[in-house]
């Protein structure tokens, strides 16, 4: 079964073979690394860029306006700061004209914690991205799901981002969950498309045959169904969410999870009916509380359905801090932890109106 | 001026038709009526703010005359900033347009009433949407010049900008990725120099003698050219044009312009009068050389002031776009740059 890195691999093989994906760019993403991930091993479209994120962006929109279908990778969403009003730029491009252009571009980049990546390796970028109008944002949190997303990505007409948890790169599928034509085994798997250490100028990835999947946008998961409470997340809090729902489950408390899997359009209507049904609402991500995207998935759940909550829905979101400190106990403490997803869980489950 | 590192196909010598010399006048002149219009628009109330190229005219026109226009990467890609009025005028623009976009209109075809005056768009052009950002442009143009370099022909990225903009990264962005050795990019990188930066003078800015020199650390072909001189600048674009078509490299290409009307309406949009006015200069030449009379020159002004003053009277009864028309177009349904239409 594949891990997320090797699904992104995958789906951007089939799009450069069947999907007229034109170019994959950014640091490192072409031979002989292929990717500071490896995500882009064995593409055969993918180069390496000066070390110029600004660069980057602006030629992705550029190649975009030519009609390129392209995936330009930010190394590390952290390095995406200074490219704020060209990413501006590209949100606006259609809206700005009236209609006479798109930007068929993907800006493909790793985010969060959870490698002890410091001040500079650990950024979110949720909040930042749902701040620019004029995107569709997807944020995986499973090999499959990051294998349809990014195929919906390079397709759609508009400029998209794809977020990728860097902490659950490396995490594979569950049972059940695999892209249809991989190999069932990860040795197997990892022979055919991983690149091997060391000298790789003559190696050649071995495809499996995978097909199309495209996971609309604004289409939510509910990976865990349940009566007493609604957590919504995405990205590396969502299996934390789950393992904490199912721990619960021993206490008596059933809640059910929803992974948001796109940002923008989101899928509103599934966490309105889930929190009809339970009354409570908990929203959970890792970047910074304030001006934090699940705050105005909390003002919605206050504005549409006060009247049917049964206690003040929560944030949990990480501390409002200018960055994730290195040392263990400061990554811990900056972003939540299954501890504390699984204590603001049961307090919103005992809370009492 | 030159700081020509290699030979490049010389500017051709040989002296322009009378013809093309009275059209490039025809439309430099049409070009100036047509931004003192948006002025007085401005200042009738008739738009929020104004920026334009007034004293640009002697190098958008050629510009807009040679650049090779239509859709897709077989054609050029411009990357204008907003003082391009005459060379989208020099390529058939209706410069009823820029009025419409001026006055906020609905139907305003650059931007349905959303964008200042002169940031145009024109996808069957190759027009990319011009940016209020003074960079922006050089960091997107490595990208359609990517496509092109892909696509073979004689197709090409053209980037124009302003002295001051140079400040900034994206300049160097666009040096350093369209010189790469792996990939040279077919790149028209143009400078106006009006040796300003809003109300700061180039001595403020600039410790470099000359923007083309920046070129020289790139291998990039590069030069200084009098911008102010239609014939110099028509002879000059020609060449670097055929070099970039040709040789699929870039070339720096720095014109030394005036800036006549003040930087936008945020200073005041006054004439001033001590810059070289381009257009003035051409029409002595003309007059020297017997081509035009003094007396042609203001009856082709009348008639251009006249037209341009109805076409206002005419935009300025059309609606303005709905409030609840902003939600529009935040999104395309269809891949309209991959369909080519």
């Amino acid at each position: 079964m594949s891990t997320m890195v090797q699904a992104i691999r995958m789906a951007l093989h089939v799009a450069e073979e069947r999907h007229d994906l034109t170019d994959v760019f950014g640091e490192d993403v072409g031979p002989p690394l292929g990717g500071a991930f490896t995500a882009t091993q064995g593409i055969k479209c993918a180069w390496n860029t000066p070390l110029d994120e600004r660069g980057i962006v602006g030629a992705s929109i550029g190649l975009a306006l030519a009609g390129c279908r392209n995936v330009g990778e930010i190394q590390f969403c952290d390095y995406a700061y200074n490219t704020i009003d060209l990413l501006k730029l590209a949100g606006l491009q259609t809206w700005s004209t009236n209609g006479d252009w798109n930007v068929p571009m993907t800006i493909l980049t790793p985010v969060g914690a959870g490698i002890r990546g410091s001040i500079y390796h650990s950024h979110s970028f949720d909040a930042t991205a749902t701040h620019i109008p004029g995107f569709k944002i997807a944020i995986p949190s499973t090999p499959r799901d990051a294998y349809g997303l990014l195929l919906s990505c390079i397709v759609d007409p508009n400029p998209c981002f794809f977020l990728v948890p860097k902490a659950l790169m490396r995490v594979r599928s569950l049972p059940g969950e695999e892209i249809p034509g991989e190999p069932g085994d990860d040795r197997a798997l990892s022979k055919m498309i991983d690149a091997p250490l060391g000298e790789r100028a003559k190696w050649q990835p071995q495809w499996p045959e995978t097909p199309d999947i495209f996971i609309p946008f604004g289409e939510a998961r509910t990976v865990r169904s349940g009566r007493d409470l609604t957590v919504v997340s995405y990205g590396r809090t969502l299996p934390l969410c789950k393992k904490a729902a199912d721990e619960l489950s021993q206490e008596g408390i059933e809640a059910e999870v929803i992974d948001l899997r796109t940002l923008h359009p989101y899928d509103w209507p599934r966490i309105r009916d889930s929190v009809k049904r339970t009354g409570r609402a908990l929203f959970v991500n890792e970047d910074s509380e304030i001006s934090n995207f699940g705050e105005h998935l909390l003002r919605r759940t206050v504005e549409e359905l006060f009247y049917e909550l049964s206690a003040p829905p929560r944030l949990l979101a990480g501390a409002f801090v200018p960055g994730v400190g290195l040392a263990d106990s400061l990554e811990m403490a900056s972003v939540p932890q299954l501890p504390s997803i699984r204590d603001a869980m049961r307090q919103l489950a005992h809370h009492q109106a | 001026m030159s700081t020509s590192l290699r030979p490049v196909p010389r500017a051709p010598d040989a002296d322009l038709s009378p013809e093309l010399l009275l059209r490039i006048h025809d439309l430099m002149l049409k070009a100036r009526v047509l931004e003192e219009r948006l002025i007085a628009m401005y200042k009738q109330g008739d738009g929020y703010f104004w920026i334009g190229g007034p004293g640009e005219e002697a190098f958008n026109v050629p510009l807009g005359l040679l650049i090779h226009k239509g859709r897709g990467p077989q054609y050029d890609y411009c990357h204008f900033h907003y003082r391009n009025s005459a060379t989208v005028l020099a390529m058939g623009a209706d410069p009823t347009n820029a009025m419409r976009q001026m006055k906020n209109t609905a139907t305003d075809p650059y931007s349905g009433g959303r964008n200042f005056c002169n940031h145009y768009s024109m996808f069957e052009w190759n027009v990319v949407p011009v940016t209020s950002t003074i960079e922006a442009q050089y960091a997107i143009g490595i990208g359609t010049a990517i496509a092109q370099k892909r696509a073979g022909g004689r197709g090409i990225t053209v980037v124009t900008g302003g002295d001051a903009g140079t400040a900034e990264g994206d300049f160097a962005s666009c040096l350093i990725w369209s010189s790469r050795p792996a990939n040279p990019l077919p790149m028209l990188i143009i400078v106006t120099n009006n040796k300003w930066g809003i109300s700061t003078p180039w001595t403020g800015q600039h410790g470099e003698k000359r923007i083309s020199d920046r070129g020289k650390a790139f291998g990039i072909e590069s030069k200084t050219i009098d911008g102010n001189d239609p014939e110099v600048a028509y002879r000059e674009i020609a060449a670097a044009m055929e070099y970039v078509r040709t040789e699929r490299k870039p070339f720096l290409l720095e014109a030394l312009v005036s800036r006549l009307y003040g930087h936008s309406s945020a200073s005041g949009a006054n004439a001033v009068v001590d810059e070289a006015d381009c257009l003035k200069g051409f029409e002595k030449k003309l007059e020297e050389r017997k081509l035009l009379t003094r007396q042609q020159i203001e009856e082709l002004r009348q008639k251009y002031a006249q037209e341009l003053h109805e076409a206002h009277r005419k935009v300025r009864q059309e609606p303005q776009p709905k409030g609840d028309t902003i939600y529009e177009n935040v999104f395309m349904d269809r891949d309209k740059v991959r369909e080519g239409n």
